[in-house]
């Protein structure tokens, strides 16, 4: 119990003594131990996860929204909402039948008609899910549990599909719901999840409140990320924003809140130190840090100059940077994909191994043609992980002889900016930063940065036919050993032509009070299991 | 003197007028697009302009200019781009924060400031005055944020005796409500006790050189009656000016503030629309503190033929 409880307590037993009644302070704190207080790393500004793409969209939408199928911590899709499913001998129809009992928040029963409305939203933002909507024939409700969706070409990941944990996630709303232009926000947060929205409690920016949904039938599995029996152990969470990650951290130390998502790594010290507090990794499968070049401009649309910067760079300057020196916290990537994935590879990765050599970089810099002509890097000042791996860029153009035209604006500024494909005296850009959730990067299906396919590829536009046919016959393979060598060679094709720089692979911390009990690692916040006692 | 303020709530139109032109136009010129963030990492270009004509953002500046005016006429501030809520319901949610905050850092300040204004004035060139001035100095001088850190780890962190963050609504209980102000107006009212401590005292040194406070005190009144019946009271209006002009001051005080104590006010609503570029958000926001400001520079208009009978209107 801190001080300032007990000061409270003291005072409640005197207003007790006082007046013979209950006081509200121990009323109060017997509210407090069934209440969750989680601190998310942004603020839910919209809550509509096919809508609004944020990661912080779619970890409030897991608790609200349910799923057919979901992954596992080992990356496996389980089911979830389908009790079974059954593929014809050609790959062709794929016929699911819900579990019995399932609820949405308003009392209704989910039907077969509400999943077919949901993928058909789903599928016309979710790469994986164009894909399916691309070879797809037929997507119909058979009765009120079953569900076929039939198709032109078999597609073996369509498990993976509806049940990863990127986003968007093929999350099951009510019909009348789902049946939302997929580029219109929906106002009704009615799902079949583990806990239902509190609308009137919401305050975007400051506050979002959920309660435990009575009526959800959890599967009787253990729980393991966004598969199995999702059991809530509290009655109430409330989301604090709070922007500011030394205040986050006092209310920490101080009991006010009870979870942070993401301490910032300056601050893990002073958390280790409090007695009450516990610090652990958040997600093993971390982030990759990166920037892009673009393309279609000079110097880089042209592979030797791009190829100098990767010889040139350093991802230990960009990791010490970002995390510090903590070696638990970062690892050099000598490629794309995450590590400690099933896919995980360094074939093709030496261009990234071993010693710096600034002198061939300069060498193969020249040989590419550049001359002097200012490079326009963009560099949000408002993102800590954008803003410090923007200096250390600079600082190696520079190094490498490069003329900076350094662009410090905002990330919303980035993200209007990066979409130009303008000259970089007239709008456009040649090099922006970003990072990538590892949960990303564990695989091509939901990788979009690592596209190479020209106009229609992410920014930077890198167009690699190499590339793209490596992605399509990783969709083709059929089992994780032909899966594992196509990646071999993407990996390698991707560095080869440099579509972006990949600058490591680093980790984030979280933290909790003592007395909560049950928090998992992993991509997001998982609430279920999660258990605090006063 | 009705015909005067009628004539000043009349002038406020053509001032919100053009203040909306202005921050319509800002906004349209300045870079950053909605429909990106919105979309997210993983949108395609095509979704994104999809996302983009869905908010209408793709119309030209006029017509859009346009509609947003014919809103506000029907008394509609729009709907936010991200929330999907009306603005209004968004600043609504917002305004008791800010409102309780500013208020209760407005009252301590102008509690503190002024008595020691005065203090300062009357023991001018000795060491209470230098004490004085030199808190003023350092109330000018740290940004509030320092001065938040520092009292959040003093009374939150080590004495446990504060809330370092939050806000409990005056409809839960005055004693909750006032907990989570403490620390955030003490931080915020530094400057401010600053600025009118200051004001205070010069003003004053001015007055209590007048021939009528000397005739005041060969009539025989004491002290106190010199300093607070005679010469606080002519010194009134420039104190009542800057007051007035601080209230601008404590809407950006309290962007910082609200962010490092998290309150959930105006400060941090306005900061994050603009970072989103939520549009609607933005100019509603906007247009309330311009209409704020327009308002409280009225009020002090006014104040001033109370305090000074010579002013007239």
């Amino acid at each position: 119990m801190d001080r300032r409880t007990l000061l409270k307590a003291v005072a409640g037993a005197g207003t007790l003594a006082v007046t013979g009644r209950l006081s509200a302070p121990a009323l109060a704190q017997s509210a407090a131990a069934r209440t969750l207080r989680f601190v998310p790393q942004a603020n839910l500004a919209n809550f509509d996860p096919i809508w609004g793409t944020q990661y912080v969209v779619r970890n409030a939408s897991a608790l609200v929204w349910d799923t057919l199928y979901g992954v596992n911590e080992k990356l496996q899709p389980q089911r979830q909402m389908v009790e079974s499913e059954e593929v014809s001998p050609d790959g062709l129809t794929w016929t699911f039948r819900l579990r019995p009992g399932l609820k949405f928040h308003d009392g209704e029963p989910v039907l077969a008609k509400d999943v077919v409305a949901s993928l058909t939203r789903w599928s016309a933002r979710d790469p994986m899910g164009q894909m399916l909507k691309a070879i797809q024939k037929e997507l119909t409700a058979t009765d009120d549990r079953t569900f076929k969706w039939v198709l032109s070409k078999p597609y073996p990941k369509i498990m993976l599909a509806l049940g990863k944990n990127n986003t968007p996630i093929a999350f099951i709303m009510p019909e009348r719901i789902a049946q939302t232009d997929p580029f219109k926000q929906i106002s009704e947060y009615v799902g079949s999840g583990p806990m239902r929205f509190v609308k009137n409690e919401w305050v975007p920016g400051a506050k979002a409140v959920f309660e435990k949904f009575a009526d959800y039938l959890p599967r009787q599995e253990p729980g393991s990320w966004l598969s199995g029996g999702k059991r809530i152990m509290v009655d109430r969470i409330e989301w604090i924003v709070m922007p500011d990650p030394g205040t986050a951290s006092a209310a920490l130390q101080n009991g006010e809140v009870d979870w942070w998502e993401n301490p910032i790594s300056d601050l893990v010290p002073l958390l280790r130190k409090n007695r009450n507090v516990l610090v652990d990794i958040a997600d093993p499968l971390g982030n990759i840090g990166s920037f892009r070049m673009n393309y279609l401009y000079p110097p880089f649309n042209d592979v030797r100059a791009r190829r100098a910067v990767l010889m040139a760079m350093s991802q230990e300057d960009y990791m010490r940077a970002l995390v510090g020196d903590d070696k638990n916290l970062w690892k050099p990537l000598p490629g794309f994909f995450t590590p400690g994935t099933a896919l995980y590879t360094e074939e093709g990765g030496e261009i990234l191994k071993g010693p710096r050599n600034l002198d061939a970089a300069k060498k193969l810099l020249a040989e590419s043609g550049y001359s002097g002509q200012p490079v326009t890097c963009l560099v949000a000042q408002d993102q800590p992980i954008t803003k410090t791996q923007g200096d250390v860029t600079a600082d190696l153009l520079k190094r490498l002889g490069m003329n900076v035209d350094f662009a410090a604006v905002d990330w919303g500024t980035v993200g209007a900016r990066r979409a130009q494909k303008t000259p970089p005296g007239q709008g456009g850009w040649q090099m922006f930063h970003t990072w990538h959730a590892g949960a990303d990067c564990v695989s091509p299906a939901p990788y979009n940065a690592i596209r190479a396919n020209g106009d229609k590829a992410w920014f930077g536009w890198p167009d690699a036919p190499q590339v793209e046919a490596e992605i399509t016959a990783w969709f083709e393979a059929k089992n994780l050993e032909e899966e594992k060598a196509v990646i071999g060679r993407l990996n390698k094709a991707a560095l080869d032509a440099v579509v972006y720089a990949p600058t490591g692979f680093f980790l984030s911390y979280q933290a909790w009070r003592k007395n909560i009990t049950g928090i998992a690692k992993g991509p997001l916040p998982f609430f279920w299991g999660v258990a605090k006692t006063a | 003197m009705l015909a005067y303020v009628v004539r000043r709530v009349v002038a406020t139109i053509p001032v919100m007028g053009v203040v909306a032109l202005f921050v319509f136009s800002l906004l349209y010129i300045a870079p950053g697009d909605p429909a990106a963030v919105i979309a997210g990492d993983q949108a395609s270009p095509a979704d994104v302009e999809r996302i983009r004509q869905n908010l209408g953002l793709d119309r030209p500046f006029l017509v859009r200019f346009g509609e947003w005016v014919w809103q506000i006429l029907h008394g509609d501030l729009g709907t936010s781009i991200f929330t999907n809520l009306p603005v209004t319901t968004m600043i609504a949610q917002r305004f008791e924060p800010t409102l309780s905050l500013m208020a209760i850092t407005l009252c301590f300040a102008v509690a503190v400031a002024v008595p020691i204004g005065v203090l300062a004035a009357w023991k001018s060139g000795t060491w209470i005055d230098r004490i004085i001035m030199a808190f003023a100095v350092f109330g000018f001088s740290v940004p509030v944020f320092v001065i938040a850190y520092l009292l959040a780890f003093l009374f939150a962190l080590e004495l446990e005796w504060l809330p370092v963050q939050g806000y409990t609504p005056l409809s839960e209980g005055v004693w909750p409500w006032f907990e989570n102000l403490i620390l955030p107006a003490i931080a915020l009212g530094c400057v401010y006790i600053a600025l009118i401590a200051r004001i205070t005292r010069a003003a004053m040194l001015e007055v209590l050189q007048q021939d009528y406070i000397r005739t005041a005190r060969a009539k025989g009144v004491g002290q106190r009656g010199i300093l607070f019946v005679h010469a606080l009271k002519n010194a009134s209006v420039p104190i009542v000016t800057v007051i007035g002009i601080g209230i601008a001051l404590l809407i950006g005080g309290a962007v910082v503030t609200e962010s490092v104590f998290a309150i959930p006010g105006l400060g941090r609503l306005t900061v994050d629309a603009i970072l989103r570029r939520d549009y609607p958000l933005i100019q509603g926001v906007v247009l309330l503190f311009s209409f704020i400001y327009v308002l409280v520079n009225l009020a002090i208009d006014l104040l001033y033929t109370l305090l000074d009978p010579r002013i007239r209107y």
